[in-house]
């Protein structure tokens, strides 16, 4: 009964903090927010009996790549008569394109059930848990957990190649 | 029972809350004294005898000082950014196994406030965001050193973080476990890690000198390149709580590494105390508390010896020297483990 309440108010403020995303002015502000989102979503993760997943989605997301992004916004000039105008067809385009968006969100979801309604949250799953998930992991879909880590170095080495081609000497 | 669970642990957190802040507050005078040794002079010694008021004396001081906020600063930021930056360095104290477990009132206390199974994990997430404190308290002040030191900080942590994982990663393969309590007791005795795993205790050493924004990794508060760093705003408490949290966080790191690395709270011969168990748990803490201190002077030790190092020398040390150590070693203890544990 307590669990059902506490992640039904944490999926409450995990969508309320990725409101205030879009919603807040100032970029910094957004960040900040979707930081606070995914701790939301961390402690959905937790009561879904997966601490192994809520921790490495604050490490990785938190802590790894909102970092890099505060990083790159700070750097930039944010004042408000530095802002490009942006023009009203712009705003009618991607207003469509949003609403587009919405319709087919809607389209997809609407025969939906909601499976955690039936069986109120027990959190009786223990894939989260360290072990099995690396069992799984690496027996029943290890050709895919290897493509992707092919994948993700591919991706760096691309990083890379793309940081190096101009060449500058730096010492 | 379930009420004197709760109740033993509200005690634990209390205490462990106190403890931290105490031993931060008695580490700014240490670390003076120290300093005084080490450049031969006599360091604070005018508030009570031996100068041993004295951190009571500079806690009053940022208390009675004007709390000032720059006129275009963001406020809630200026505000959350020294808040956060406290709060991580605390939090990761409720992970921490003090001590084996003591009798009392016919119970079991366990002397660890919350054991997941995660734990060093649970370190990891919180060093991880630990930069946020820094960055917002950088960014909020509106000010081009704050930017540039917060800048600093944020690219040293994210850069120490990867070696640092990588390192702790030969400890985890070692104990088989992510659970700090069991990492310890896979260490019973005096079968500590250290003596397996140097170089990684040596790259974890150093990235925890990192972490902590400790010389010679100071360069986020560089006071001749950037006037204060990240805090050149800030005045009064919240200065304080930016100077505080990095010995708290001091404290903690040491913990960490303690546990890791040097056997926690096991100590040779403690078999012979198995008849009483609160002996034993008491001289388990104190023990840890020994390991802890004497980590904490080499902290010191190594700040006034070694000068700061530059920006890029910093860079090329994580990326181009702790990292692929770091990750030859990796390689080296899985092969071991493996052929130990007959995989092939």
């Amino acid at each position: 009964m307590i669990a059902t309440i506490i992640t039904q108010i944490l999926g409450a403020l995990a969508v309320a903090s990725a409101m205030m995303v879009v919603l807040s002015k100032h970029p910094v502000r957004s960040v900040l927010y979707l930081v606070v989102t995914f701790f939301f979503i961390s402690g959905l993760y937790i009561m879904m009996n997966a601490q192994f997943l809520a921790i490495v989605n604050i490490i990785v997301y938190a802590g790894a790549i909102m970092v890099l992004f505060l990083f790159v916004l700070m750097l930039l000039n944010l004042n408000k008569d530095a802002e490009p105008k942006t023009p009203m067809i712009i705003w009618i385009i991607s207003t469509v394109a949003g609403g587009l968006f919405f319709l087919v969100l809607i389209a997809a979801l609407k025969d939906i059930v909601l499976v955690s309604q039936k069986d109120d949250f027990a959190p009786v799953s223990t894939i989260g848990l360290v072990e099995n998930l690396g069992n799984t992991l690496f027996t029943k879909f290890v050709v895919p957990f290897e493509v992707s880590s092919i994948l993700f170095i591919s991706a760096m080495v691309g990083a890379i190649l793309l940081a190096k081609r101009d060449k500058q000497t730096i010492d | 029972m379930e009420t004197f669970f709760w109740i033993d642990k509200l005690v634990l957190v209390v205490l462990l809350f106190l403890i931290s802040l105490g031993i931060a507050a008695y580490q700014t005078y240490f670390e003076r004294k120290l300093a005084g040794w080490i450049q031969d002079r006599v360091g604070p010694d005018r508030a009570g005898p031996f100068g041993i008021l004295q951190p009571i004396a500079d806690g009053v001081k940022m208390f009675m000082k004007e709390d000032f906020t720059p006129a275009n600063a963001d406020k809630w930021l200026f505000i959350l950014g020294p808040g956060i930056a406290m709060f991580t360095s605390l939090i990761t104290s409720a992970i921490i196994p003090w001590g084996t477990d003591l009798q009392l009132f016919g119970r079991s206390i366990s002397l660890q406030v919350a054991e997941i199974n995660i734990g060093i994990l649970f370190a990891f997430g919180i060093i991880s965001i630990g930069v946020y404190g820094i960055m917002i308290g950088g960014w909020a002040s509106n000010n081009k050193y704050s930017l540039f030191g917060a800048i600093r900080a944020s690219s040293q942590m994210i850069s120490y973080e990867l070696a640092m994982g990588i390192s702790a990663i030969t400890i985890i393969m070692i104990s088989g476990s992510l659970d700090l309590r069991a990492i310890v007791e896979s260490q019973h005795g005096m079968n500590w890690n250290i003596f397996y795993q140097p170089v990684a205790f040596l790259v974890f050493f150093i990235c925890a000198l990192a972490e902590t924004n400790r010389a010679p990794f100071d360069l986020p508060e560089c006071e001749n390149e950037l006037i204060g760093g990240y805090h050149t705003e800030y005045s009064s408490m919240k200065l304080g709580l930016f100077l505080f949290s990095e010995y708290v966080a001091m404290f903690v790191s040491s913990a960490i590494m303690a546990i890791l690395f040097f056997g926690g709270y096991n100590f040779p011969g403690m078999d012979y105390f198995t008849d009483s168990p609160n002996l034993l748990s008491i001289l388990s803490v104190a023990v840890f508390f020994a390991k802890i201190f004497l980590l904490i002077f080499v902290f010191m030790w190594i700040r006034w010896t070694i000068p700061r190092f530059r920006f890029d020398q910093l860079m090329h040390l994580g990326w181009k020297v702790l990292i692929p150590i770091a990750l030859v070693n990796m390689l080296v203890t899985g092969f071991v483990v493996a052929l130990y544990e007959h995989w092939f």
